[in-house]
């Protein structure tokens, strides 16, 4: 009950103190509750990095590699889908993969180490459907990839089109060459 | 108390320790319903039915599903196969779901003709805007417990959507799917709030949603304020008992609502791949997205939305924006009449243009976009915005009909 001797400021005082450090308290708890919600030591174990021989690629194939759960695609890229790249380039949102994610050594006009392989994640940047490959050059699309999802289409190095949803390149993972028909994406390799 | 009750025996001794006549009272006996209520106002009651039939049929369904990557797919068909009538409880919950948008979109419609919305149920409406919310996070978390490929596609897309806040959209989406991917962690969380978080919310919104409505009044198709006009002892004269003549003219309601809900359950389950679709017969590939992805029915208008514009983020902001305004329609609409029967030539007009549009874009979103289809979407989009917008340039100073004192 309040009386005419009450400390109004000894009061507002202590409640204020009290909110402060239940507040501070209610933010510490909350810590390992949403942090419990991160990949996991185990999810990100299955992240480390796949080793996958492409050797017996045909060109124009595509095979898809799991990494950290995604679809990896590796395309062996043959003359008539290389020589499709220079020619759609005005026709591009990104063509130099500015701002898009990719390895320095994969950010030129192939997005590859060589250009005859293509490794790319088959994860569209707009909303993480996986686009399906579209190998035929026709007069309408000059090949490449196609997302089913919001219609957003890319060319055979992964980049993606004016006017379409996605904003940008599909991104390369890192990976490198351990001999020549073997590969390990996940991490960029020594120089 | 027991006093004010004046009851006695067994249910005097309870109201001296908890106010159970009191409660029963002021929400059923003495809970006075304008005396003017027609179809439109089944929907409340009957979205209570629902929400009990999916709990009920929730809690029987955990008893035989695992949230497990590898098994929950399975687990779904051995209680469509296996378990003695496991279809029927399955059956009951898939298309439960999708009658609980029936009849919450139906509800709000009757808001939005009769202003129920209005001052002084603006916070009704708020409530129930979270109920819709909350309804929607509880299908589309449900949605993926199945695992089939349009579970897996439809979260994968949804949680997308989050990439889209700039700076911490990547490690916004990692941290809500858990992995790297959607995965085993991200159905079993979503089982947890499905089953247990998002039904407490609601429950709780439920309550908060009937306590206001209760406090201030049910609205009617006259949108006349029955309070205004009382007898000697305070009751509204418009006004009548919600029991007995609401709850057994509800109970109407709940006959031809089950007949219905029977007939699709029993004959149509999958509602020509509206209800459940094709895709999610299949188990959840990671590696393949279907070739036409759609979610289900009551998220195609907001889905169309997003399509809508070529943009990533100011499609998802548009489509946020979409339910964001409904929350704002208290605002938007400054008119003080309530019912369509007295507004504007162009209040209808509105009206119509949101209908309209908002059905187009339900039936655009299950389609796959083209270019002409997009420019319908556009078109419809705007049409929607423009119903909010529009209303808040009429309704200032709206040419109304009189409103008359008392319910005809």
């Amino acid at each position: 009950m309040p009386s005419d001797d009450t400390d109004n400021d000894r009061r507002r005082f202590l409640t204020a103190a009290t909110v402060v450090v239940g507040a501070v308290g209610t933010v510490a708890v909350a810590v390992p509750f949403l942090s419990s919600w991160s990949p996991s030591a185990r999810a990100r174990t299955a992240g480390a990095p796949v080793v996958a021989d492409i050797s017996k690629l045909e060109p124009g194939q595509l095979v898809i590699v799991k990494w950290r759960g995604k679809p990896v695609w590796v395309v062996r890229r043959d003359e008539a889908a290389l020589e499709t790249l220079p020619e759609v380039t005005d026709q591009l949102r990104d063509p130099d993969s500015e701002s898009s994610n990719q390895p320095v050594y994969a950010t030129n006009e192939y997005r590859s180490r060589k250009p005859e392989y293509l490794i790319m994640e088959g994860i569209c940047t707009h909303l993480g459907c996986s686009p399906t490959y579209q190998p035929e050059i026709t007069a309408d699309f000059q090949g490449g990839f196609f997302c089913p999802c919001h219609g957003s289409k890319f060319d055979f190095a992964g980049r993606v089109y004016k006017g379409v949803p996605a904003p940008l390149n599909l991104p390369v993972p890192p990976h490198y060459y351990m001999s020549d028909g073997v590969i390990l994406i996940g991490e960029d390799g020594v120089a | 108390m027991s006093e004010d009750n004046n009851t006695k025996g067994l249910l005097g001794w309870i109201d001296a320790r908890f106010p159970l006549s009191k409660m029963y009272d002021e929400h059923l006996g003495k809970y006075y319903a304008p005396k003017n209520f027609n179809f439109w106002y089944f929907f409340g009651s009957l979205a209570l039915l629902v929400l009990v039939l999916q709990i009920v049929t929730g809690i029987f369904l955990t008893m035989h599903y695992k949230p497990d990557g590898d098994m929950a797919f399975k687990s779904v068909e051995h209680i469509m196969r296996d378990v003695d009538w496991g279809w029927l409880i399955r059956y009951l919950h898939s298309t439960g779901a999708s009658a609980f948008f029936i009849v919450v979109y139906l509800h709000m419609f009757r808001a939005l003709i009769y202003g129920s919305y209005q001052k002084p149920r603006e916070l009704i409406w708020l409530f129930g805007m979270f109920i819709f919310l909350a309804l929607m996070a509880e299908a589309f978390m449900g949605y993926l417990l199945p695992w089939g490929q349009m579970s897996y596609w439809g979260a994968q897309v949804i949680i997308s959507l989050f990439g889209a806040v700039p700076i911490v959209g990547d490690e916004l989406t990692l941290w809500i799917r858990g992995d790297f991917v959607v995965s085993d962690a991200t159905l079993n969380r979503f089982f947890a709030l499905h089953v247990v978080a998002v039904p407490i919310v609601l429950l709780m919104l439920v309550v908060m949603h009937i306590i206001a409505l209760h406090e201030v009044g049910s609205n009617n198709p006259d949108g006349i304020d029955i309070k205004k006009t009382k007898d000697a002892n305070g009751v509204p004269l418009d006004g009548i008992p919600f029991h007995p003549y609401y709850s057994v003219k509800d109970l109407v309601g709940v006959v031809v609502f089950l007949i219905l809900f029977s007939v699709v359950v029993f004959f149509m389950p999958e509602m020509g791949g509206y209800f459940l679709e094709y895709a999610n017969f299949v188990p959840a590939n990671q590696f393949k997205t279907p070739e036409h992805i759609a979610p289900v029915w009551y998220f195609t208008p907001f889905y169309a939305i997003l399509r809508a514009v070529p943009d990533k983020l100011l499609g998802v902001i548009a489509m946020f924006s979409a339910i964001v305004v409904l929350f704002l329609l208290p605002w938007f609409d400054r008119g003080k009449v309530r019912s369509i029967r007295y507004r504007s030539t162009s209040f209808k007009w509105l009206l119509a243009m949101l209908i309209v549009s908002f059905v187009g874009l339900g039936y655009l979103g299950a389609l796959p976009s083209t270019g002409i289809r997009t420019l319908f979407a556009q078109i419809f989009s705007v049409g929607y915005f423009g119903f909010f917008v529009g209303l808040w340039f009429i309704s200032k100073n709206e040419i109304t009909k009189p409103v008359p004192e008392r319910v005809q």
